[in-house]
């Protein structure tokens, strides 16, 4: 690591189309990154790195552009679809376990006697389907819900405690008002020489070369 | 602010003569009908079509008003575009007041009970709880607080439609200002007028019973009933070759998430509670509107509610690609407009009947007197019903395009414009 300040790399940022190459490299390079000024240049970026071919790349900026997934041609999110049936589980959970507790009656093996709560509440039938929507209700929006925030830290492969593009000191800015497209190795289109030259040809202020 | 869709076709032009002709046929000689077939003039059931057809008209353009106000409230750029059109559906207040004459003229020539039973003073006298009632429901406040509603929503829809009408010409900023200032002291004058409303002209069909809820109820029939109905118009609009640039797919996913949110998620919501309560304390005062309703014809249709007007729109509407394609959004929502219709018919259409279930001794004797026929649940569906509703959802078509015709479709020098013509949900 250089150990570079973010003062430094403003002053790196103003001498465009430099390739810095990190002196303690070692011999495996991570990928590549190429650090954009504005929504539209990443997104231009974006939609020219798919077009050549790539898969592994990803944008990494500082607040939602919009039409950027579409740009990368990220497909749409599986989400709702495990949201929907997470929500189902919990409406089929709740009216099982109102059921159940409510009315059950069963013997196991004519041993053990099993009986529900069979309380009458102001003279209404045990299995009461209105007294039963609030539980159904609720629990169909709590399991949902669990299961949208699971899934998508799981989908985004979160939490992550360590990535290389937060590594290095020269792309700081991403957090801030610059904007980063990254092409991993391990691409099959990836070779050092033809991707740092597709990046050039982009315009970006500074190509980085990223270490595990 | 240039509109940015300039090749925009924002005036109406055959398809606003026509569309008002159709309208105007429709509803004038639905009305006609309606009139005619009655034959005896005045019966029950010629009043009961008249006010369900009044109601579903009505219930549409209130939906326009609050819809429009919220806007201001919220000063929203996306929906600046299809602000016209809901402008346009509201303005409707501004005669519909018209159509309700008839209903006044008959409480004040003392025929009101056969809409009011509140209007019958022998029956009002004879019981103790309605006897309390008088002091509220009585001609002389009824029509007050009626003719107070119709002129706040005529009101109300001429400030904001005339405001942002203007504004097209002079493009002044303070117009969107003051639609703003006014927002606020609108939307609660339009609660309270609507609560009151559907107080006062539907719940007080039957005088005995109440519900705290049902104000709400009434607020989210008449947002099913705008919701669907401008999805319908804006793709008659659309389809018709105008506003490609102004009524855009986001605005069709927006509508459609808002009928799933109010028409059907909320309607469902208010729908249950106002049921489970009355249904857990099991009191008669309280239960026997419900009676009828799970009685006979009225058991089907209220299941055809439940599972038409909530379960299968639910999970229609809960994906995002069926928002998104207009000829999918617009087919779920004239059903939409359907359930509505058969909303308002359940909530004004049934009969309590009360000196049976004040002998029934139980749930199943009331079952075989409903099947039997001898229980009047007030099922009696007619043509009448049927020119009515058509009658005056002519008329509404005829006035939305006589409105929409007078001016651009989309307010064309508002400064959100450009919002709401970029936004992109995500």
């Amino acid at each position: 690591m250089n150990g570079s300040t973010p003062g430094t790399a403003t002053q790196a940022a103003t001498s465009p189309d430099t390739v810095m190459v990190d002196s303690h490299s070692k011999a495996e390079v991570w990928g590549l990154a190429a650090q954009f000024s504005t929504p539209a240049g990443i997104s231009e970026a974006a939609k020219k790195v798919r077009e050549a071919g790539y898969r592994w790349f990803d944008c990494h900026v500082p607040f939602p552009v919009h039409g950027l997934d579409k740009a990368m041609g990220v497909p749409y999110t599986v989400l709702p679809v495990i949201v929907f049936f997470g929500g189902l589980t919990g409406l089929c959970l709740a009216i099982f376990l109102q059921v159940f507790t409510n009315s059950l009656e069963v013997d196991i093996w004519a041993i053990v006697s099993v009986v529900g709560y069979q309380f009458e509440v102001s003279g209404k039938p045990l299995i009461s389907t209105p007294a039963f929507v609030p539980v159904a209700f609720e629990l169909t929006v709590l399991l949902a819900a669990l299961t949208c925030v699971s899934f998508m830290l799981f989908l985004n492969k979160l939490p992550c405690l360590y990535h290389p593009v937060l590594k290095s000191p020269k792309l700081k800015r991403i957090t801030d008002d610059r904007f980063v497209l990254v092409i991993e190795a391990r691409d099959p289109e990836f070779a050092r020489s033809t991707t740092e030259a597709l990046l050039e040809s982009l315009g970006p202020e500074r190509i980085v070369e990223l270490e595990p | 602010m240039t509109h940015e869709g300039q090749s925009d076709t924002l005036r109406l032009g055959g398809l606003g003569s026509s569309a008002m002709a159709i309208g105007a046929i429709v509803g004038l000689g639905g009305m006609a009908a309606t009139i005619g077939l009655d034959g005896v003039g005045g019966s029950a059931g010629f009043w009961k079509s008249y006010l369900l057809a009044y109601m579903i008209a009505l219930a549409i353009c209130q939906g326009a008003l609050f819809f429009v106000i919220l806007q201001h409230i919220t000063k929203s750029g996306w929906s600046v575009t299809i602000r016209r059109p809901a402008e346009a559906i509201a303005a409707n207040l501004q005669w519909m007041w018209l159509l309700f004459v008839p209903i006044l003229v008959l409480v004040w020539t003392g025929k009101g009970a056969v809409l009011f039973e509140w209007c019958n003073t022998e029956y009002m006298h004879g019981d103790h709880v309605l006897e309390g009632k008088l002091g509220y429901l009585n001609p002389t406040f009824w029509s007050i607080r009626s003719i107070v509603y119709l002129g706040v929503w005529a009101l109300l829809a001429k400030f904001y439609r005339s405001q942002s009408v203007a504004q097209d010409a002079d493009g002044d900023v303070r117009r969107t200002l003051r639609m703003q200032w006014w927002a606020p002291i609108g939307i609660i004058l339009y609660a309270l007028t609507q609560t009151f409303a559907s107080i006062d002209w539907v719940m007080a069909m039957q005088p005995k019973w109440f519900s705290t809820m049902f104000g709400v109820y009434w607020f989210t029939v008449s947002c099913t009933g705008f919701f669907a109905g401008i999805i319908v118009l804006l793709a008659v609009l659309r389809g018709c070759g105008y506003g490609a640039g102004s009524f855009t797919v986001e605005h069709f996913h927006d509508l459609g998430k808002l009928l799933f949110a109010f028409g059907v998620v909320f309607w469902a919501y208010i729908g249950y509670s106002q049921y489970m309560l009355i249904w857990y304390a099991n009191i008669p005062i309280e239960t026997e509107w419900f009676v009828p309703r799970q009685l006979g014809a009225w058991f089907w249709v209220s299941w055809i509610l439940i599972l038409g007007h909530f379960a299968l729109p639910f999970v229609l509407l809960i994906t995002r690609w069926t928002k998104r394609f207009r000829n999918i959004l617009v087919l779920i929502a004239l059903w939409m407009v359907a359930m509505f219709i058969v909303d308002v018919y359940w909530l004004v259409m049934p009969v309590v009947p009360e000196a049976a279930l004040a002998e029934a001794s139980s749930w199943e004797q009331l079952q075989s007197e409903a099947a039997a026929g001898t229980l009047l649940l007030g099922w009696n569906p007619s043509i009448l019903n049927l020119t009515a509703v058509l009658g005056s959802l002519g008329l509404v078509v005829c006035g939305t395009f006589f409105f929409l015709r007078q001016a651009s479709l989309a307010p064309t020098s508002d400064p959100r414009l450009s919002e709401a013509v970029a936004f992109e949900n995500f």
